[in-house]
């Protein structure tokens, strides 16, 4: 009995170190453990035994059994690992090929700047309003203290849509309009489509971006103004920035200022896109509201003092990303688009 | 306007460099262009004299000069006739550097060894705009007294150097170089020397000459002028000639390049009559008659109209005021008596003149801004002056000065507590004092706080109190002002909620993969007919501008589509396989009145091409209008739009009210535009959707007991839609339908031709309850029964 119980277990063990898949391993187990089993047949026979040796024998029995079971274990375990790493192996992938499934758009540059821009001014608490693109001369042009015969007014300058009507120069009457409605005090930024009689080339558009800001109070002043605009470009291009407050000349503000900004290409250095001078010129216009203006809106000038100041949005969008050539913003070329 | 900075230092005293003067100019409010070096790049060219000239012995075209330098005489060839034996000339010694970078060495011309070369001015680096005439082709001859081998850089003063300023048109008084030295005397704080006209020699009388000059017209408002006898016009000497070419200004000949210096130095253009030339001797200031003709002095024949103004005689016109002056009196080489002519025209008058003539001269430019009445006579006199000084001709005594307006001094009164509250800086009682006289301001104080000031009569900008604060402000340097910050009421920023929308749109569509556009807002009419649109479609009603750039941008567009249209087909013929774009953006609907501002209106466009179709674009709207919160949209066919696909196109409806179309383009269109892919688009009025927005939120308890999914697969006619389907479904459900998907479509030989299969699973449940299968079969039953009744569908195993 005991001789047998040996083969089996050696023909057990012979049989589990050939198999190769767990189908195998089960089947092992179902011949040499199951109900009908080799084991099995082998302690039925055990009745023949005398009463001696049954236990000897049962023990012996178990232990097979044990020993069996923990290498059909053992086995079962490798072979499901290497089950396991096959199936990875074989799901293995190309990381490096692409499926362009999903896609993001993109906004557009400008737009985008108009935005940012907006909001920088909307945590300092200005308010955005805007206005019509068609706009009257009386509020483009008559209402913002511009000299009649003010060359800005010519058909050479100014789209027309008749003697009353034109495209707005400028955001400038929005300016006149939220004056119109909400009196003083009043905090606000406006940007939006302005219009000039321009030929297109690499700097002009007929149709180009303004910003515009105005700060009516009492007790406003220059001081107030410079405050202000130096936060602000700052925080669009840079701690490092200085500004530079130039006497200019606008029909609505006096004093008048255009303010310089150091050369964003060279850090004020100079280089030839500054004109070896260290600033980016002109990109801000402002003054303090003449008071004329002020008072073509039914706000005592005595009483309030106000800042205005105005940009081109196309112009700082170009600064900010480097593009040289302002149709680039207008031709919706997509491979352009996609850059931003 | 240019300034070269040895012509300003006769007037101030100011011992910097022209980068110093131009930086202190820039920041007292001169804006500053850039600073030219007249010297472009030459080296080694001195003044020379031709002692001998022979014919060279081998060429019929070339001579050979014996050119004496002072301490050497060279022999160089030429091949210039214009140089004769005497004449001082620029000689360009072997070594020798010009402008166009060209280095000057030894030549043998045909066994003739040349130790250098004669330059015209061209050579020496000059624009052909400033060249005389005289000295257009060939070697510039100097003929004047300067020394021999002195270079020639400092004998035509191009070691100087210049600053170009862009004057703002309230400053017309900066037009001239004494203009410019005023504000450098303000600026740096130096004296301005004076102009002292002295004419030392005048004879007879100018009435002898001129039999009366009569000002006819409210809009000269002054005319001054002298009279000159025994002129000899001959070119000018060295140094008004180059005085003006420094200055961009041609030389002509004396008389004429003392008027324009003296136009240069004071901002007062003058205009020289040949007197002989003038009928009657007399001259009439006066309007002009309607088609009155007068050739210019550029040769062209200008037809005038009675809101011109015209210098004439008895019998003609001589000279358009302000602009040019006539061919007809013009000085010759044969004129021996002149008359000056110093005048003050209303601007307005001759910048309309001048722009309906398309003719703007120095004067012109200058006249139109508004120049001082009081300058002409200190000009004229001061022309005379030079005429005396150069030998050019014999001033009369007397003049002609009719005065039909001379302005008052404004006095501004400006008070020092105003200057603090608008610039937010203290400045000194005296400091501010000091400054306004500087400009040539009076001061004078009225109390503790008032200042009276005397407004120069040059100063024609300056009419209100702010005005003189922005003087003063502009002398103390803006950049001083120390910054301060805003104080007040805290304020919350924001912007308005239909921008805030747009914003959200862009956001959501940008999310879905659409780039973002943007498109003039003026189009070519042309458009509408590539769109086929008949004559009366509303989109035809559009605003005119009155002078566009050019056919293409002419009218305010009524719709966007046009410009998505061509966008998407410029990106197609660029070679990009597919595109998805969108743009919001106004469109302009005339108003009945004229007059008043028409509506604009937002609309939001949305485009593609490539790899997508009509039920993508359906799905990215029914996205962005569920992501607003506007429900139940009917989609209804549009098949009559003649810019759509007739049978690939919906219009949205939402309580009646069209929120806009999509679809494809129709095949018609696409191939005006000689597009080669399909393209759709969508264009929705974004202020219909703003009235439904609503992005209010509220939690819906999640489900509780399970669902049940059946499927159901009919056979039905290609005209039945899916949406009379679910409708027919829907309206069966009971309220126990969570979802109807539509999950395969079937055309093909297992079924009928004309017909289609369609298969939808639908999803059961109850809000209060586990569904039970017969509840749900008893509704599938109905279903199918409508189904069957209403379009006769046939159930599909």
């Amino acid at each position: 009995m005991e001789n047998k119980l040996n083969e089996l277990l050696k023909s057990a063990i012979e049989e589990i170190k050939k198999s190769n898949d767990l189908n195998d391993i089960e089947k092992i187990r179902i011949k040499y453990l199951g109900k009908k089993g080799q084991l099995t047949l082998i302690l039925r026979e055990m009745g023949n035994l005398s009463k001696e040796l049954r236990p000897i024998i049962g023990q012996k029995a178990n232990e097979v059994r044990f020993e069996i079971e923990r290498i059909l274990d053992e086995t079962k375990t490798k072979l499901e690992q290497q089950e396991k790493f096959e199936k990875i192996r074989i799901e293995t992938i190309d990381i490096t090929e692409r499926r362009k499934v999903n896609y993001l758009g993109h906004k557009h540059p400008l737009l985008q700047t108009i935005k940012e821009l907006e909001d920088l001014f909307i945590s300092m608490g200005f308010n955005v309003v805007t206005g019509p693109e068609i706009e009257t001369v009386e509020n483009n042009f008559d209402m913002l203290n511009s000299p009649e015969n003010h060359p800005s007014r010519d058909l050479s300058d100014t789209f027309y849509i008749n003697d009353k009507l034109l495209l707005r120069t400028h955001t400038s009457p929005v300016q006149i309009r939220a004056m119109m409605k909400y009196n003083a005090p009043l905090k606000i930024i406006s940007a939006g489509r302005t219009f000039r009689f321009d030929d297109v080339d690499d700097t002009h558009s007929p149709m180009f971006h303004q910003l515009e800001g105005l700060v009516v109070d009492e007790n406003i002043s220059m001081a107030n103004l410079k405050y202000t605009l130096d936060i602000f470009i700052k925080e669009l291009f840079g701690k490092d920035m200085k500004t530079r407050y130039r006497p200019h000349y606008f029909p609505f503000t006096e004093p008048s200022a255009e303010v310089d900004v150091t050369c964003v290409e060279c850090r004020g250095e100079g280089c030839p896109h500054c004109n070896y001078t260290g600033w980016s010129m002109e990109l801000l216009g402002c003054g303090m509201v003449h008071p004329k203006v002020l008072e073509n809106c039914g706000i005592d000038s005595e009483k309030y003092t106000g800042f205005a100041f105005g940009m081109g949005v196309d112009r700082i969008t170009m600064v900010k990303y480097g593009i040289k050539d302002i149709r680039l913003l207008f031709d919706n070329d997509n491979r352009f688009l996609e850059q931003f | 306007m240019l300034l070269p900075i040895k012509w300003l230092k006769k007037y101030v005293d100011i011992e910097l460099s022209s980068k110093e003067i131009a930086d202190g100019l820039t920041y007292s409010g001169s804006h500053v262009e850039s600073i030219i070096k007249p010297n472009k790049g030459i080296s080694g060219v001195v003044v020379g004299k031709i002692e001998k000239i022979d014919e060279h012995p081998n060429a019929d075209k070339l001579r050979i000069c014996k050119v004496n330098l002072g301490k050497e005489v060279l022999t160089i060839v030429t091949g210039a006739q214009n140089v004769s034996v005497e004449d001082l000339v620029p000689v360009a010694k072997v070594g020798a550097r010009l402008p166009n970078g060209k280095e000057i060495s030894e030549a043998d011309f045909r066994g003739v060894v040349s130790q250098g070369m004669l330059c015209s001015l061209r050579e020496l680096g000059y624009e052909d705009n400033v060249i005389p005439k005289e000295a257009k082709d060939g070697i510039f001859i100097i003929n004047d007294d300067v020394e021999l081998g002195l270079d020639i850089v400092k004998a035509l003063s191009l070691d100087d150097e210049v600053i170009e300023f862009e004057i703002t048109p309230n400053r017309p008084d900066c037009l001239s170089i004494y203009g410019m030295a005023r504000e450098s005397a303000a600026t740096f704080n130096v004296d301005l020397k004076d102009i002292d006209i002295q004419i030392n020699n005048q004879v007879d009388d100018i009435k002898d000459l001129i039999n009366g000059i009569d000002v006819a017209t409210q809009k000269c408002h002054r005319y001054y002028a002298k009279a000159i006898k025994d002129v000899e016009i001959k070119p000018s000497p060295l140094w008004l000639k180059t005085s003006l070419m420094n200055s961009g200004v041609r030389p002509i000949n004396n008389i004429v390049d003392v008027t324009n210096y003296v136009m240069l130095e004071l901002g007062q253009p003058l205009h020289a009559f040949d007197i002989d030339k003038i009928d009657g001797r007399k001259i009439v200031i006066r309007q002009a008659t309607d088609h009155e003709k007068l050739t210019t002095l550029d040769g062209v024949e200008r037809v005038l109209t009675r809101e011109d103004i015209v210098i004439a005689d008895e019998y003609k016109a001589i000279g358009i005021a302000g602009v040019m002056g006539g061919s007809n009196t013009e000085i010759t080489q044969s004129t021996k008596l002149v008359v000056l002519e110093g005048a003050n025209f209303e601007p307005k008058n001759v910048r309309l003149t001048a722009k309906r003539l398309g003719l703007r001269t120095e004067a012109s430019t200058r006249f139109e801004k508004g120049i001082d009445e009081n300058l002409c006579k200190f000009a004229v006199d001061r022309a005379c002056q030079l005429i005396e000084l150069i030998g050019a001709g014999k001033i009369l005594n007397g003049n002609y000065d009719i005065m039909k307006f001379i302005p008052e001094k404004t006095n501004i009164k400006l008070r020092m507590s105003r200057i603090e509250k608008l610039l937010g800086a203290k400045i000194e009682k005296a400091e501010v004092i000091n400054y306004l006289n500087r400009l040539k301001f009076e001061t004078s104080f009225l109390d503790e706080d008032i200042l009276n000031v005397v407004v120069p009569t040059f100063r024609r900008d300056v009419k209100v109190e702010a005005d003189l604060i922005e003087e003063v402000g502009r002398l103390y340097g803006f950049h001083n002002i120390e910054a301060k910050p805003l104080f007040g009421k805290l304020t919350r920023g924001g912007r308005p909620e239909d921008k805030e929308l747009q914003n959200y749109i862009k956001d959501i569509l940008w999310g879905l993969g659409f780039n973002e556009a943007m498109t003039y807002s003026f189009i070519s009419p042309r458009a509408f007919d590539k769109l086929n649109l008949p004559s009366n479609h509303e989109f035809r009603n559009y605003i005119r501008l009155m002078n566009p750039l050019g056919e293409d941008y002419s009218v305010m567009r009524t719709t966007l589509t046009p410009n998505m249209l061509d966008l998407l087909n410029k990106n197609n013929n660029r070679g990009i396989e597919s595109m998805r774009v969108y743009e919001i953006g106004n469109v302009f609907l005339p108003n009945s009145s004229r007059d008043s501002l028409p509506e604009e209106k937002a609309m939001i466009c949305i485009g593609m091409y490539g790899d997508k179709d009509f039920y993508f674009l359906k799905d990215v709207i029914e996205i962005l209008l569920e992501r607003l919160g506007i429900k139940d949209i009917e989609y209804i066919r549009e098949s009559n739009n003649p810019i759509y696909h007739p049978g690939r196109t919906a219009k949205m409806i939402k309580n009646s009210k069209s929120l806009g179309v999509f679809g494809e383009i129709h095949p018609d269109i696409m191939k005006n535009y000689d597009f080669d892919k399909r393209v759709y688009i969508a264009e929705l009025d974004f202020n219909c959707l703003f009235e439904f927005i609503n992005l209010d939120r509220k939690y819906t308890e999640l489900p509780r007991y399970p669902s049940i999914v059946r499927d159901i697969a009919i056979v039905v006619d290609e005209d039945i839609t899916v949406g009379d389907i679910e409708e027919v479904i829907n309206s069966n459900g009971r309220e126990l339908i969570e979802s109807i998907e539509l999950f395969d479509i079937y055309r093909g030989n297992q079924i009928d031709s004309g017909k289609k299969s369609l298969a939808f699973s639908i999803r059961y449940r109850s809000s209060e309850k586990t569904l039970k299968d017969e509840e749900v079969n008893q509704i599938q039953k109905k279903i199918i029964d409508d189904l069957r009744e209403k379009f006769q569908a046939r159930l599909r195993s």
